[in-house]
């Protein structure tokens, strides 16, 4: 919360103005009654015009100035709220961009969009109400006090009997109903992952005709959250009959005091008239201050949600100047005794595993669903960090290494093809910002990608709407990889990257890959025997542990459950066709390929 | 919306009796204290006989005043709450009849919205807005009212001025909408760069880009923040306008009451002066309130519209009273000349033809987005056909209840979905009454017990929507294991695997065939083995069958099939 309100930081100075402008009209506000009571006392009492006249004409100009100064307190508190708010945005993006990517699994990309949007709006309504109205209440309150005491020291006591007591029904009432609108928030949660559920899976719930069954627990949820809103209304519906019977209590005392005083001769009729409407002011602050105060309550809360996300460091830390990589070293990577559970997790993906890659080798790693294929090329790039062991990257541990580093030196092709917004060319420089046209020319050729643009209208320059709907999963597929190619990183790790590609594609991919410049050490993730078939070594992974490491020909001898995934892949039910030519056919009638 | 609101009708009648009790009593107790003010003449001239009586009476009035309005208050909220949760429950009873027609075409998120904010903004807006409204009008015409009796010159000057408040009001308003509305769409800008890169944060962490991206975003920001601040300035103006409006009155009515209480012949005095002036305060209130409550009015009336528009949808036609409820189905399928299309002016099915035996299996193969989804929800009646008619053991499948039908057929699909739950809970979603062996043993037979058994609460674990934190291979397997738990005599499956690694995939396919054993299937094929096993093969291609037969039929036929076969073979 502290953190929060450094972001006001940049606006000490509005954040001053605005409260103190607000105070002046308030206190110009409270001139009102003495000048009421002056032309009870002094015109009316005199019959003197031209006093009444005069006094109107104060009152007028009160009204005037006090106009000036309020809407320089709104400007000056805007500025405050929107200025704020805006640097909050900024960093908690920034900050957000930081995470690694154990906290983003832990956070949840729902909470985080949520953070940004919904929460940072509640914060600025929050300061922008606070600076206006927050201050101008009690001041109010208390100037009426103060005002009163002036007027008459005797009557005024009640005032300072009054408005403790005030305050106190207020925070009770606010402080009592704010975990009660938590409450209501969350139960209104729960109507909207109900609601969801159902328009997602309707089919399926109308296929096990289970319909029922969904209104009923969604009637239950609704009658909860209506329950938990009616009983955090009832205590809210409480403040303003509470504070008008106090005040009007207080009234009467005041009357009768004025009375005893008036008939003794120590005050004046007028400064009962004056009292009087200095407690009426307090009463019509009251109510104003109870509703913003249900604000408030919002503003804190979410500003609560937002902290939350900052007290989250991020858990992998590069250090600022990392060291410089070996690039004559032999070895590319090395694996030393790493074991790694991802954060959700109870076992480890990986355990103990040891293996060692020379420079320009193109690796194959193969296995079952959960056999930790994903968690290895993870653990390269340092996305995530083993539990115990060590990663090496050109003979130095990856800790070692700064952000800048590891990224020229590793690119990836993830498995699901993310491209964004903006031309094929902004994607492809994605790579390398200061990439030329005719390395993204290069790159393209390689990943078998010059077709694509080839075909689009503005070919380079072609621009990709929503992440690339214009194009098809072989298509995106292809540029995805020609980003990773731009970056001409010593590692390239490709997960699963040929899954929408036919096989000649895949084929001359390979080939082409095997044929780069700058003979780049590969790794290729692939669930099938004919993706990484000629690659210089395959990794076996099953169930976190390395079955076994060779070429195809050394595995199929010694390592069964290579030599498994081999005959289920290659055998199977169609003994008269071979497996490619099934391929084939399946990628021609469209079958086994999402698109 | 009338229904709705007359259900409630004595509760409405009750609020509006309790505010206008409120009004009442708020409006005359000023006058008593004017009235008790005005006894205290001067010194030693105090009239404690007539003031006590009044205080007392002031002091009655005020409880009863407050506790009116805490009726009213509280009232209003179980009106309003229930009505809400009333909307809620009638909508989402309705979305359950909707035919899936209506589901396909209006994407989730925008039901979701009308059930969740238009319905909070409805019933705040209308119902709130409306007790407010009624407030302000009564509060008007009673200060008026009191105003003349006690001084007409006073009210006249207090008619001419206030409507002031209400022209600043509204000219503020217009102005401010414009940037409003780009405050709006600048805001609307920034969530989606925000969306697209917090969505998709790995991929640009993968390459480095936090820097850049966060640039991008910075300008948005920039952009949003100079709009806002305009918008909320400018907006912000309305309430010390017509705070400014209401002073002017005030000394308007200061200045024309005290010159009539100088006046000889005046029955003005300063007690009723006093009164009048704070009179002149709480008329101009509701001039406030009620322009705000116009805009929230209009608001309320555009998110009713968008309520009562899912309420009045035709719902799927119901069962007629002659259904029969579908038992111990043999599995023989007619599918006589159906015709069907979802957009009526485009052909798609066209006058297909296939009948299927107890215990045959049909394997629907074609190009993405060929309509093989189609034919499932024919069968499935989740739509009707056009023309034409499907039986299962000889009755239209119309005259049959959907929910027997529906049960007959067990469904796995490409699409997995899991409802937030316990693990046992979905898997027993066809099967409620399934003991624990038995879940387990349909887990086993999926081979999805294995991760079951991991999972840190095993069959108790909560899974949250959209499957929480399980890889997509482990859901499809789940849903697999619902189907085998609820064993089913037909089957429609989609013989998409492809998150589940080859040799799981191998595995579930053997259970699939053991499944498929004497039951009458329906398979979107995946694999060529299942083609050639087939007993017909249904080629779809744009929507249409183009053939059908067997593998060895329509090889011969040398059509589009054997062609893409022999093709995939040179």
């Amino acid at each position: 919360m502290k953190k929060l309100l450094s972001y006001i930081d940049g606006y000490k100075k509005e954040a001053v103005m605005a409260p103190l402008f607000k105070m002046l009209e308030a206190l110009l506000e409270l001139f009102v009654p003495v000048i009421v009571k002056k032309i009870i006392d002094i015109g009316i009492a005199a019959s003197d015009t031209a006093y009444i006249l005069r006094m109107c004409a104060i009152l007028f100009l009160l009204a005037l100035v006090g106009f000036i100064f309020s809407i320089t307190a709104q400007y000056f508190s805007a500025k405050v709220a929107v200025g704020a708010s805006t640097r909050l945005r900024y960093s908690l993006f920034e900050h957000i961009g930081r995470l690694s990517y154990p906290d983003i699994d832990t956070l949840g990309t729902s909470g985080l969009i949520t953070r940004m949007t919904s929460d940072v709006n509640q914060v600025q309504n929050g300061i922008n109400l606070t600076l206006r109205l927050l201050l101008r209440s009690p001041f109010v309150v208390f100037g009426a006090m103060v005002m009163a005491f002036t007027v008459d020291s005797v009557s005024a006591v009640t005032f300072a009997v009054t408005i403790p007591v005030l305050f106190i029904v207020v925070f009770a009432v606010m402080f009592s109903s704010m975990p009660l609108y938590r409450l209501v928030q969350k139960k209104l949660d729960g109507i909207l992952v109900s609601t969801r559920s159902a328009l997602n899976g309707v089919r399926v719930i109308r296929a096990f005709g289970r319909e029922q069954e969904q209104v009923t627990e969604f009637e239950k949820a609704n009658s909860e959250l209506n329950l938990a809103s009616r009983k955090a209304g009832r205590i809210s519906a409480l403040l303003n009959p509470l504070t008008y019977v106090i005040v009007n209590i207080a009234i009467i005392i005041l009357i009768y005091v004025g009375a005893l005083r008036v008939d003794s001769g120590a005050i004046t009729k007028g400064s009962v008239v004056a009292l009087y409407n200095y407690m009426s002011q307090i009463l019509v602050e009251l109510v104003k201050m109870a509703n913003l105060i249900i604000s408030i309550s919002k503003a804190v809360a979410s500003s609560k949600r937002i902290s939350a996300v900052f007290d989250t460091k991020p858990s992998i830390t590069f250090p600022e100047k990392g060291a410089r990589p070996d690039m004559d070293s032999d070895t590319a990577v090395c694996f030393r005794n790493v074991t790694f559970t991802y954060p959700s997790s109870s076992a480890p993906a990986v355990s103990n595993i040891s293996f060692c890659i020379k420079k320009g080798e193109r690796i194959g790693i193969i296995g079952a669903t959960g056999s930790g294929k994903t968690a290895v090329i993870n653990l390269i790039p340092r996305f995530y960090d083993p539990d115990s062991g060590e990663v090496l990257l050109f003979g130095r541990n990856v800790k070692e290494y700064s952000a800048d580093t590891l990224n020229r030196l590793v690119a990836v092709v993830p498995q699901k093809a993310v491209l964004f917004n903006g031309t094929i060319k902004d994607n492809l420089l994605w790579g390398n910002s200061k990439a030329s046209d005719e390395d993204l020319l290069e790159a393209l050729e390689t990943a078998q990608g010059l077709d694509i643009i080839a075909s689009k209208k503005d070919g380079i320059n072609e621009f990709l709407s929503e992440g690339g709907k214009n194009l098809s999963g072989g298509q995106k597929q292809r540029l995805t990889i020609a980003r990773a190619l731009v970056k001409k990183a010593p590692i390239l790790i490709l997960d699963d990257s040929f899954s929408a590609l036919d096989m000649a594609t895949d084929r001359n991919l390979r080939k082409a890959l095997s044929k780069l410049p700058y003979s780049p050490t590969v790794f290729i993730v692939s669930q099938r025997i004919s993706s990484v078939i000629d690659c210089d070594r395959i990794i076996v992974m099953d169930d976190g542990s390395i079955a076994g490491i060779g070429t195809h020909d050394e595995l199929l001898a010694t390592c069964e459950t290579y030599r498994e995934i081999y005959l289920t892949q290659k055998g199977g039910a169609s003994n008269a066709v071979s497996k490619s030519s099934e391929r084939n056919f399946q990628k021609s009638a469209g079958i086994g390929v999402e698109i | 919306m009338l229904a709705l609101v007359s259900k409630y009708r004595f509760s409405i009648f009750l609020t509006l009796l309790f505010a206008s009790v409120n009004v009442f009593l708020t409006l005359y107790i000023p006058l008593l204290f004017g009235r008790v003010i005005d006894m205290i003449v001067g010194t030693g001239l105090v009239d404690f006989a007539g003031i006590k009586p009044g205080l007392a009476e002031a002091a009655v009035l005020s409880v009863i005043c407050a506790a009116a309005l805490f009726g009213t208050n509280i009232i209003n909220n179980r009106i309003a709450f229930n009505t809400a949760r009333d909307m809620r429950n009638d909508m989402f009873r309705k979305i359950n009849v909707l035919p899936l027609e209506y589901l396909d075409r209006h994407p989730a998120g925008e039901t979701v919205s009308r059930m969740v904010s238009d319905v909070e903004q409805f019933s705040d807006g209308l119902l709130l807005g409306f007790t407010q409204m009624f407030s302000g009008v009564l509060t008007i015409i009673g200060t008026l009212v009191l105003m003349l009796r006690i001084n007409w010159k006073i009210a006249l000057a207090v008619v001419l001025l206030t409507p002031l408040s209400m022209f600043a009001a509204k000219f503020i308003a217009k102005h401010t909408y414009r940037y409003f509305s780009e405050q709006s769409l600048l805001r609307s800008d920034l969530t989606s760069v925000i969306n697209e890169i917090t969505g998709n944060l790995k991929t640009v962490k993968a390459f480095g880009r936090e820097k850049a991206e966060l640039e991008r975003f910075a300008e948005v920001n920039e952009s949003l923040a100079k709009v806002s601040l305009k918008a909320i300035f400018y907006s912000s103006i309305t309430n010390p306008a017509t705070r400014f409006v209401n002073a002017l009155v005030y000394a308007a009515v200061a200045f024309v009451g005290a010159m009539d209480v100088i006046s000889p012949d005046s029955a003005l005095t300063v007690g009723l002066l006093t009164s009048v002036l704070s009179y002149a305060n709480q008329y101009t209130k509701p001039f406030n309130e009620i322009s705000g409550v116009i805009t929230e009015f209009q608001n309320a009336l555009a998110c009713a519209a968008r309520i009562f528009d899912l309420l009045e949808q035709t719902p799927e036609k119901p069962d007629s009273d002659k259904a029969v409820v579908l038992e111990n189905p043999q599995g023989n399928i007619e599918i006589s000349s159906v015709s069907f299309s979802y957009d009526k002016s485009r052909e798609l099915i066209r006058d297909l033809n296939v009948s299927v035996k107890k215990g045959q299996k049909i394997a629907i193969v074609g190009p993405t987005g060929s309509g093989k989804t189609t034919l499932i929800n024919l069968l499935m009646r989740f739509y009707d056909v056009d023309s034409g008619s499907i039986s299962v053991d000889g009755t239209d499948i119309r005259n049959i209840t959907r929910h027997s039908l529906r049960s007959s057929f067990g469904m796995v699909l490409q699409d997995t979905w899991l409802k937030p739950g316990t693990v046992r809970e979905n898997i027993a979603f066809g099967k409620p009454d399934a003991t624990d062996e038995e879940i387990i043993a349909a887990a086993k037979q999926a081979h999805a017990y294995s991760f079951i058994r991991r999972l840190p609460k095993g069959l108790d674990t909560y899974i949250d929507e959209d499957g929480g934190s399980l890889s997509e291979g482990q859901k499809q397997l789940l849903c697999i294991t619902r189907v085998i738990l609820s064993l089913p005599p037909m089957l429609i499956l989609d013989e998409a695997t492809s998150s589940i690694d080859v040799n799981t995939e191998m595995r579930i396919n053997k259970v699939f065939d053991k499944l498929m054993q004497g039951r009458t299937s329906f398979v979107v094929a995946h694999r060529l083995s299942t083609v050639l096993n087939a007993d017909k093969i249904l080629v779809m291609n744009n929507g249409m069958v183009v053939e059908s037969g067997t593998h060895e039929e329509l090889l011969r036929k040398g059509g589009f099939y054997a062609k893409l076969f022999k093709s995939s073979f040179i």
